[in-house]
């Protein structure tokens, strides 16, 4: 997949002032792929899924071992369809909406923490930036399904926008809830502070995370536009929602962008409350650290097996968000479809609320176990594992942004002001 | 040439471009179109700034929030197929009057800074974004209270008021018009009737 972003600079750093570029173009390439090869394989896991589900058998003929090449037959046929574009339709708009669906769900990918370091863009407000991004892309469906110039779009298009814009409200919230246990927007930091046992895991930070994880999956699916929630599509009243009169690649295009970004926002489930690309168990996550920090030349982490762990951080990090999806796409073929007044209910009388108090809840929990614990975590002092965390972003992709002198300075300060009342100061 | 400035040149390109298709288009969802890509080209120009945190609210608020709900209204509302805007020869001229004044005021005051010269307060905090890699630390800390940037009193003390009481201020802001909008639309429905 990818190595920091700050090698792969340093390795071009003598073709002068490109080695940004150069090292963009080759994150840009790799993401490409993750955003490329995910939606075919989770296709191919959808109609195997529902197969089994529905008692079929799913893809058997195309390819040798479980049908696996049946994606790669989907894509050519549709490769090869006609590209049509309607007479009412509004053209320009009609022909770039698709575009505006796959560029936003790729755009989530550069954000977003494979492994330790591995992150095209380490930003410190990573989350906040990822949210946006996926933010965007319900502005294509609603413009595919005004620009369609057909009813039934149309109708996709506003129910899209009318449960987009309620259910951002409290997938922004569910996922503050970790944030406030660890202190960062940073996704790598948080994934980083989750290293050790696995109930160092924001989920079992204390029981507010607990809810909030299952809410966030909730949300999470009910924002891809996955069923029970696809009522933009809804193809028994609809007949296929903002996407009735695409065709072809551009038809495809939604739904590339609609895998990649379920496997985003598993992903964010993962680095944020699942513990990212740690195994969680304690030692093997140690052997990892130490693997990392290996050194052959003086400078951390400069050993091939220090890639190795990061291989391996990526494996398991793949393994947590592909399990994500999986749920995901076991909910489709499980539950029934939900009338558009219940999935704004559900969103606007349950899932806001719920949000909102579990906020409440996050916020107010370090303060009860000071009081009645003499600490603010159950689990090892969270003051611990965001120095570390510190220390694992600075050792890793962000180095090249951050100056020593800067970072420890900052370090101090919040190690400071995260709030390590009973645990005593780290640094 | 190099990469930065060759990226801030293709992003300011497209905003500007994005900005007249705004103008110069008639269909109310086209113009959001070309809003879009004149938005996300601003915002793509605060990414290359460093300035990350400012680039996503961006995003976030304008293309996402706003933009949306330009394009929800248009759909609940429209009669025709596609609604559009006509506009007169007279807001023509008036529209590019005011434009022209507003390039005027831009460019004077841009004329009247010497560029070249670093001013004296750069130079002596230095470039806390190319220090400290990201702004978002600083602004959670000023919300906080903290100034480390800055040493505004003079006596190294770096605690001052922050941005916490103007926050607060739009936050109880932004409750009164939610508050006001849910009333609005409530009055609304019971003209109807009830149920």
């Amino acid at each position: 997949m990818m190595f920091a972003a700050q090698s792969i600079a340093e390795f071009f750093q003598r073709f002068g002032g490109w080695q940004y570029v150069i090292a963009a173009v080759i994150h840009a390439v790799l993401l490409v792929h993750v955003f490329a090869v995910s939606p075919f394989a989770f296709i191919w896991l959808e109609r195997k899924v529902s197969g089994r589900i529905q008692d079929r058998l799913g893809p058997t003929r195309v390819g040798g071992l479980f049908g696996w090449l049946q994606s790669l037959a989907d894509g050519i046929k549709l490769v090869q369809k006609e590209d049509l574009c309607p007479t009412a339709a509004d053209s320009m708009l009609f022909r770039s909406a698709p575009y505006i669906v796959c560029v936003s769900s790729f755009a989530a990918f550069m954000v977003l923490p494979f492994s330790h370091g591995w992150v095209a863009v380490a930003a410190d407000c990573g989350l906040f930036i990822i949210l946006a991004i996926l933010s965007l892309e319900v502005f294509g469906i609603i413009m595919a399904g005004y620009s369609s110039g057909s009813k039934w779009s149309l109708f996709g298009g506003m129910r899209e926008a009318a449960q987009m814009v309620s259910y951002e409200i409290p997938l922004a919230i569910c996922a503050l809830v970790p944030v406030i246990a660890a202190g960062s927007l940073n996704l790598g930091e948080v994934g980083g502070m989750q290293r050790g046992w696995f109930t160092n895991w924001f989920m079992f930070h204390d029981p507010f995370t607990f809810i909030a994880f299952f809410v966030y999956f909730v949300v999470a699916t009910a924002s891809c536009k996955r069923a029970p929630f696809d009522l933009a599509e809804a193809e028994s009243e609809l007949v296929g929602g903002f996407h009735t009169e695409y065709s072809g690649m551009r038809w495809s295009f939604f739904f590339m962008g609609e895998y990649a970004s379920m496997f985003a926002v598993c992903g964010i489930a993962s680095v944020l409350f699942l513990g990212g690309w740690n195994t969680g168990l304690a030692p093997v996550d140690d052997a990892l650290y130490a693997a990392r920090n290996a050194s052959i030349d003086g400078t951390a982490g400069s050993a091939a097996v220090g890639y190795l762990a990061n291989v391996i951080g990526a494996a398991v990090f793949a393994a947590k968000a592909s399990f994500g999806v999986f749920v995901q796409v076991w909910l489709r073929w499980t539950l029934p479809r939900l009338r558009i007044d219940q999935v704004m209910t559900t969103c606007l009388k349950y899932l806001v609320p719920i949000s909102c108090f579990l906020f409440l809840g996050a916020t107010l929990w370090p303060i009860i176990l000071v009081t009645g614990m003499g600490r603010t975590t159950w689990t090892a002092p969270i003051g611990d594992r965001a120095a570390e965390g510190l220390q694992e972003t600075r050792d890793g992709s962000s180095v090249a942004r951050v100056s020593d002198a800067g970072y420890s300075g900052a370090a101090q300060a919040r190690v400071g002001d995260t709030g390590n009342i009973g645990e005593g100061v780290v640094q | 040439m190099n990469g930065e400035s060759f990226l801030f040149t293709v992003f300011a390109l497209a905003t500007c471009l994005g900005a007249i298709a705004v103008v110069f288009s008639q269909t109310v969802v086209r113009m959001a179109f070309w809003l879009v890509i004149s938005l996300g080209s601003t915002a793509a120009l605060f990414f290359l700034a460093n300035a990350d945190f400012v680039g996503a609210a961006q995003l976030l608020i304008y293309v996402g929030g706003t933009l949306v709900l330009l394009v929800f209204g248009v759909m609940l509302t429209a009669s025709g197929p596609y609604l559009k805007i006509a506009t007169s020869p007279g807001e023509i001229v008036m529209g590019s009057l005011v434009g022209l004044m507003f390039l005027f005021v831009v460019f004077a005051s841009l004329n009247g800074v010497d560029w070249r010269e670093p001013s004296a307060a750069a130079i002596e905090t230095g470039n806390p974004v190319v220090a400290t890699g990201n702004t978002l630390r600083p602004i959670g800390l000023s919300f906080l209270g903290s100034r480390p940037d800055q040493d505004l009193t003079g006596d190294g003390d770096t605690l001052t008021p922050g941005y916490l009481l103007p926050f607060e201020i739009v936050s109880v802001h932004l409750l009164v018009v939610l508050i006001g909008a849910a009333y609005l639309a409530r009055a609304k429905r019971r003209a109807v009737g009830p149920g």
